[in-house]
């Protein structure tokens, strides 16, 4: 069939940037398209940066965040987004933790007051804690201990991966960590990570640039100035030897496994790290992807696969040191082993013979469908512009994104999967303890 | 910043005024083969969604399922894995879903590429081929795929429930048991195929960075000469659902959960019923945002729980009002105990006005924020259509939102919610849980 290149698109959403006397940056993306707005604040703070003893400790501080604050009641946040017309949510995640809300654009000013509100700080009580303590240990039961495949990989890969306390521990927390969490934690927690130096605010959708800058100004410009912290080095060495571990999970009817290796520096060398995005897809995006074809049709090894990057599956969104990750769902009685065999063996013959006529430039183009697709939410751009502010300073970058995956040469890529080595990955197997 | 702060003075913000809700840009039409195409224009990405909804009433479960799982595996001139090749150069991509009101093929792609996309999904829609080796893969993934499912106590309890719910009705078995999906062949398919993928009341949805005119141009010349296998397509009515029966609470035992899944069903009405309104906003005062009364107990007041919610779900054969919670296993009789109780408050006494002011906004604002993107626009538009209605319903649903007063609502409260008429079933450790619940009243017991 001939093959004509498609040609990517892309947005042209603006982007102002800028900081206020405290430190906040601040980022607007203004589109008038539908009377809607996203507020995201996000916190340089995650998972990697709890104290050893506070497993899940990021994760339940965020909690604490919505449970009232100097001018608000518990619930208050909730009925006042909510009342508005609004929806909210706010998420833990190894580098950062984002609060968010959607409303109509009638309730700018009282979203900027919430954000504002609980930045100057939450209430912090025993009563609360504990409530949420109970919360979260759900959240936990409905996620992890009572399902099958619960935290895998995200939970379970980790630990196998690293071996420092920050990369390896279990983001969720366990009970014992929960429960001896304290108010004084909860205090120390907000005074170093919650600083106006260490958070971005992002609004997007229907805004007048001047308006909400002055709105911002008005809100956030009396919260007290505080600096980031100096961000510990996370780093850790390669593997020079595979990795691999085996639990039973006796809800899981089917055996399970996934594989995952480093990769360069989402931030310090993004066009490293860029091909191994687009590598991802070429192997896992949909039946005429490569692995999809070999381990699912034609061995019928698998019975369901996805490829991605970051254990979260944030590819723009997380710091080094992170990873390129495959897992597979196989047949009963399917045999890890020698799937594994076969990835390495697909790995090699990308490598070694390239790729076919049309494959990149065809995944190229579903991947900016995929990124066009996320950005049309008034939400998501506020939430990837915020985060890119953080980890990079270039908001813009979003507006990039299809471009430079089309920019993505076959020698990169070919370059990237002749890195995944056996030798330098790790595996975690899941064995179906639930097998009938 | 301490645990003893009092509460400071600044004042909330007032509201702006409200945006008057805006329609979007469409146009329809109706193709001499029986589609009905909807395009609704949406400029904000360079994208089109579509979404082809297909009646499906009253089709064989098993063949149904493997139908929608192995309908993109080729045509005459494609095989499967060009199928997915020549949807990916154009940023495409498509699949499909059934359930017992329709059948579903659903996708986006580049702007760009929808003449192709619609080019293919002619291809498919005419032509599906159903090749043996593929069906057979596809058939033991969807096998595999429904073992999952039967492992998640999410699953687990909403199967039992629409068992209890709808007796001998269609809707009562959603999902095939293993054995009789290896059943199916693919001439079944293709006689499913020809029976049921068909133009006759079918609806195609596309919304995207198109004008309407040229996107119906578009599937005009790409669709017209799809007709089934001609006359006017096997989609049968389906009876409408029966009235829920109370009854004992049905306890359904998954030895060793850490958790005990709740689900309530209550009754409920059509979109287009006069009492719609005002029971979206009693179920929105109960249970269905985070700001209500259910979650502010069962969660934010004693941690029972991570995420309750209830919902009015609407098929074509009827609505139903489900609440759902997952809770500690410790808590489960104390849990349901404060969510009968939260329900007959509602039922009895009316809520306070601003408590209906408050749904009253969050129905209203959600509304707005559900079409502001070219996918939920599509579903959006997809879901109306499938029942009969189309978009400008929106306007007519805003402002009964907008008149319901408290007294409406707590007449469809008492009406609806009342927990005289629930019908409840809990899946959980039964050792654990069947006592405590059975001094709430009686308890049916079953193995999942």
């Amino acid at each position: 069939m001939p093959t004509r290149r498609t040609k990517i698109p892309a947005t042209k959403y603006p982007v102002e940037r800028f900081s206020l006397d405290n430190g906040l940056r601040v980022v607007l993306t203004p589109d008038r398209s539908a009377p809607v707005i996203g507020v995201a604040v996000v916190y340089d703070v995650g998972i990697r940066s709890e104290p050893e003893g506070r497993t899940g400790f990021a994760h339940l501080f965020e909690h604490l965040m919505f449970q009232g604050s100097e001018n608000l009641e518990k619930l208050a946040h909730f009925r006042h987004v909510q009342g508005a017309g609004g929806t909210f949510n706010g998420s833990t995640h190894l580098d950062y933790t984002d609060y968010f809300e959607t409303l109509p654009s009638n309730a700018l000013e009282r979203a900027l007051f919430l954000e504002a509100d609980r930045m100057r700080g939450p209430r912090l009580t025993e009563e609360n804690l504990r409530n949420q303590v109970d919360v979260v240990k759900e959240e936990i039961r409905v996620n992890v201990l009572n399902r099958p495949y619960g935290g895998f990989p995200w939970l379970t890969l980790p630990p196998v991966m690293f071996d420092t306390f920050p990369n390896a521990h279990d983001g969720y927390g366990s009970f014992d960590d929960l429960e001896s969490a304290t108010v004084a934690d909860a205090a120390d927690f907000f005074r170093r990570y919650y600083a106006s130096g260490n958070a971005v605010l992002a609004v997007s959708g229907d805004i007048d640039v001047a308006e909400a800058t002055e709105l911002i100004e008005r809100h956030f410009g009396d919260v007290p100035a505080r600096p980031a912290p100096a961000r510990p080095d996370f780093a850790e060495p390669d593997l020079t030897a595979e990795r691999r571990r085996s639990y039973t999970d006796k809800l899981a009817p089917l055996p399970a496994v996934a594989g995952a290796w480093r990769v360069p520096d989402p931030v310090t060398d993004f066009a490293g790290y860029l091909p191994y995005v687009v590598l991802a897809e070429v192997l896992t995006d949909g039946d005429a992807s490569r692995l999809v074809e070999r381990l699912v049709q034609r061995d019928r090894t698998v019975t369901s696969l996805g490829g991605y990057l970051g254990f979260m599956g944030d590819p723009f969104d997380v710091r080094d040191p992170t990873a390129l990750l495959l897992q597979a769902h196989l047949p009963p009685g399917g045999d890890v082993d020698k799937v594994l065999r076969t990835i390495d063996e697909e790995l090699d013959r990308l490598a070694t013979d390239g790729l076919t006529e049309g494959e990149l430039a065809r995944t190229q183009a579903r991947m900016a469908t995929h990124l066009l697709r996320d950005t049309d939410a008034v939400l998501g751009r506020a939430l990837r512009m915020a985060v890119l502010e953080q980890q990079r300073g270039e908001p813009g970058l979003l507006n990039e994104l299809p471009r430079l995956v089309g920019e993505v040469t076959e020698e990169q890529l070919l370059a990237a999967a002749a890195t995944l080595r056996p030798e330098r990955r790790a595996s975690i197997e899941v064995i179906a303890g639930g097998a009938r | 910043m301490t645990a003893t702060m009092e509460t400071g003075t600044r004042p909330l913000p007032p509201l702006g005024p409200n945006r008057r809700l805006k329609l979007p840009k469409q146009a329809e039409r109706t193709l001499a083969n029986g589609l009905t195409v909807i395009a609704v224009r949406r400029p904000a990405v360079p994208l089109v969604e579509l979404r082809l909804w297909m009646p499906a009433g009253r089709t064989h479960l098993a063949r149904g399922a493997t139908l929608a799982q192995t309908i993109l595996s080729g045509t005459a001139t494609l095989t499967a894995t060009q199928i997915a090749a020549e949807l990916q150069k154009v940023g495409g991509g498509l699949s499909a879903g059934i359930d017992p009101d329709r059948l579903m093929l659903s996708g986006a792609s580049l702007v760009t590429g929808l003449d192709r996309m619609l080019e293919i999904l002619a291809d498919v829609l005419a032509g599906a081929t159903y090749p043996g080796d593929w069906v057979e893969t596809e058939r033991d993934r969807l096998v595999d795929r429904i073992q999952v499912a039967q492992s998640q106590p999410a699953h687990l309890a909403r199967t039992a429930l629409l068992k209890r719910v709808y007796g001998k009705h269609p809707y009562a078995v959603q999902t095939p048991e293993p054995d009789q999906v290896r059943a199916v062949r693919p001439p079944a398919l293709r006689r499913l195929h020809a029976d049921r993928v068909h133009p006759a009341g079918a609806v195609l949805v596309l919304v995207g960075d198109v004008q309407p005119e040229r996107a119906l141009d578009a599937a005009e010349q790409a669709l017209s000469g799809w007709n089934g296998a001609g006359g006017d397509g096997g989609a049968e009515e389906l009876p409408p659902a029966p009235p829920l029966e109370p009854g004992p609470l049905l306890l359904v035992d998954r030895p060793g959960s850490v958790q005990s899944s709740l689900r309530i069903a209550l009754p409920a009405v059509p979109r287009t019923h006069p009492d719609h309104a005002a029971l979206q906003l009693a179920n929105l005062v109960f249970g269905g945002y985070f700001s209500s009364r259910w979650v502010e107990n069962i969660r934010e007041d004693k941690g029972y729980t991570y995420g309750p919610h209830s919902l009015v779900e609407h098929s074509v054969a009827g609505s139903v009002l489900i609440a759902a919670a997952e809770v500690a296993t410790e808590v489960t009789a104390p849990a349901l105990l404060e969510t009968g109780y939260e329900l007959g408050r509602l039922a009895s006494l009316p809520p306070k006005p601003e408590e209906l002011e408050q749904a009253r906004q969050y129905a209203l604002g959600t509304l707005q924020l559900g079409m502001s993107t070219q996918a939920g626009l599509a579903s959006l538009t997809s879901a109306y259509a499938g029942n009969g209605l189309r978009l400008d319903f929106l306007a007519e649903h805003a402002a009964r939102l907008a008149k319901a007063t408290v007294d409406d609502v707590a007449e469809v409260a008492a009406c609806y919610l009342a927990p005289a008429k629930a019908v409840t079933v809990v899946l959980g450790d039964a050792e654990r849980i069947a006592d405590s619940l059975a001094t709430l009243g009686p308890v049916r017991t079953e193995s999942a």
